[in-house]
């Protein structure tokens, strides 16, 4: 079944500059940027990933795009996961939003863009999350020393 | 002395760290409440700042992040196996699933394949935390409703539980038991019969909650019909684990998707009927009483061997070798100061965690260091989704409803 449908996807998802392969028993389609909504709304009506896993971003700070912007999507009918990626410059750090789709993109795109900076062009709400108000910088971003702080609070000395 | 005192510094103006999605309610007479961060209430450091029609909740803005402590920024500098006390700190009140759960997205990208009795045994504790994580759930939101003699009752259980894993593993909740290609170290002796007897005890002590909490009038006005959400909702909203499984939804990955020795146990994947608090409860009483089954099913299929494989790449030599043979002091030296070489690609696994998926998202580009690491935490996604369970509902439901779904701090935050 999980095989079929992998073919499946493989024959009718990938798009013209697209491609796919399998890693680790897992599908992985890579998309441009401009493609990725209407490949996750086919994901979703005809190949039934109606769980949305998880978004994240991989910084590949000497390479053009820079990013990879990673989704994870499940289906409870077909048991399976799929993994889409897209690439998408230093410059332009955007991807459209997940939230028409699925009401759980919102928190995790605002995860995703306070580490990275990555922006969801439709998201309403990109607030800190896990950061706070006026933080400076993208903490997960290879260029963001790992001992530089920012307390919001001063230490008390 | 041109310090500054405490009071001065306190006074000054710092902005403020969050902007509520709503400064006003649908109403002019709305009342704006903040509750928490830091409240006795919640447990997790959280913010809910709610838009009140009386007592009614209107709309709430959930904030979390208090906790924030660079998880994951922090792993992508460390080796492989020094994450593993990191780990153990997401949910840490089943540390030993996180472990698991790592351990095989490592295993997973070098290509190991564990031996038997670790498959066995890490079923058996990811079983075993299971029914220490949602004792300390039920526990806590039935002590939030006042229900101090059942938080006694299950909390006891959870002691005797913490108390045989640190006969285990040396510790109470952080255990940093898993390693990459087995376990830190075999099962004492007698360690399995006092399984036995935790487990009879258990069972004596949750029929005892059973008979307290299951028709109490009280608990059911509290319970019943409170955080409604249904099977659609909850999967747009990401809901994973008991939440999703109480709206009626037999979504379980140990069934779905079988890791470990699952596929080989007989159990059931218990169901709600309309996804309120009550099925929440339920459904965490009956996962606790299947653990308890796969326990007993593992304890007679435990097969004996060694419970690391044999695999110089992740698997540390043994102590005797490393002082007498030069080879492998050189293996120990490499292991420890530049960790397993684990080759590039990356990798997506889950477990199903006592709260939901959890999964690890690793990227490696060769070497002892993790390129990227991801968690994918069912806290976090939650918390995306509980304002559809306290909207529409009185202030006071916020508590049972927040005990629930069973927040855990270090897992959302990371």
């Amino acid at each position: 079944m999980a095989a079929a449908i992998l073919a499946l996807m493989q024959q009718q998802l990938v798009p013209a500059g697209g491609e796919a392969s399998l890693s680790h028993g897992m599908l992985v389609v890579v998309v441009p940027p401009a493609d990725l909504l209407g490949a996750v709304r086919r994901l979703k009506s005809e190949f039934a990933f109606d769980l949305f896993l998880d978004v994240t971003a991989v910084d590949w700070p000497k390479r053009t795009p820079r990013f990879d912007v990673v989704y994870h999507f499940y289906s409870t009918t077909h048991l399976i996961r799929v993994r889409l990626k897209t690439r998408v410059p230093e410059a332009e750090p955007i991807v459209d939003s997940l939230v028409s789709l699925y009401g759980s993109a919102n928190f995790m795109e605002r995860e995703c863009h306070d580490m990275y900076g990555i922006v969801f062009r439709g998201n309403p709400d990109l607030r800190p999350i896990l950061l706070y108000e006026g933080f400076v910088g993208h903490p997960l971003r290879k260029d963001y020393p790992k001992q530089q702080e920012q307390p919001l609070v001063p230490y008390r000395t | 002395m041109t310090r500054p005192t405490v009071d001065a510094r306190v006074k000054t103006t710092l902005p403020n760290p969050v902007r509520p999605a709503f400064e006003r309610g649908e109403r002019d007479d709305a009342v704006i409440v903040n509750i928490g961060p830091s409240h006795p209430a919640t447990h997790g450091t959280i913010q809910v700042i709610a838009a009140l029609d009386g007592e009614k909740v209107q709309r709430v803005d959930v904030h979390c992040g208090y906790l924030h402590r660079g998880f994951e920024k922090e792993c992508e500098d460390h080796t492989w196996h020094n994450l593993i006390p990191y780990v153990d700190r997401l949910n840490y009140c089943s540390g030993l699933i996180n472990d698991f759960a790592y351990c095989e997205a490592v295993e997973t990208l070098m290509d190991v394949e564990i031996t038997p009795r670790c498959r066995y045994l890490r079923t058996l504790l990811s079983e075993y935390s299971r029914i220490a994580d949602h004792l300390t759930c039920v526990a806590a939101s039935l002590m939030e409703l006042g229900a101090m003699t059942a938080f006694l009752y299950l909390v006891m259980i959870r002691d005797y539980i913490y108390e045989h894993l640190a006969d285990l593993t040396g510790a109470r909740v952080t255990y940093t038991y898993g390693r990459i290609g087995g376990l830190a170290r075999d099962l004492p002796v007698g360690w399995l019969k006092r399984l036995g007897e935790i487990l009879d005890q258990y069972e004596v002590f949750v029929g005892r909650i059973h008979g307290l909490m299951d028709r109490n009038r009280i608990f059911i006005d509290r319970t019943r019909n409170i955080g409604v959400i249904s099977t659609a909702d909850a999967i747009n909203w990401g809901f994973t684990g008991p939440i999703l499984r109480s709206t009626g939804a037999a979504i379980d990955l140990r069934k779905d998707a079988p890791y470990l020795a699952y596929g080989e146990l007989d159990f059931d994947v218990p169901v709600g009927i309309k996804g309120d608090n009550y099925d929440r409860y339920y459904v965490r009483m009956r996962e606790m009483d299947e653990s308890v089954y796969m326990i007993r099913q593992l304890i007679d299929l435990l097969p004996e061997g060694p419970i690391n494989v044999d695999d110089r790449r992740c698997t540390l030599p043994e102590k005797r070798l490393v002082y007498t043979e030069i080879e492998s002091l050189i293996n120990h030296f490499k292991l420890i100061m530049d960790g397993p070489d684990v080759p590039a690609g990356e990798v997506y696994a889950a477990h199903e965690a006592p709260n939901g998926e959890l999964g690890f998202y690793l990227v490696s580009t060769g070497g002892g260091t993790p390129y990227k690491f991801h968690v994918r935490s069912p806290s976090f996604v939650h918390m995306g989704g509980v304002q559809r369970l306290l909207e529409g509902y009185q202030l006071a439901d916020i508590i049972p409803t927040f005990g629930s779904v069973n927040m855990i701090g270090g897992e959302c935050d990371r």
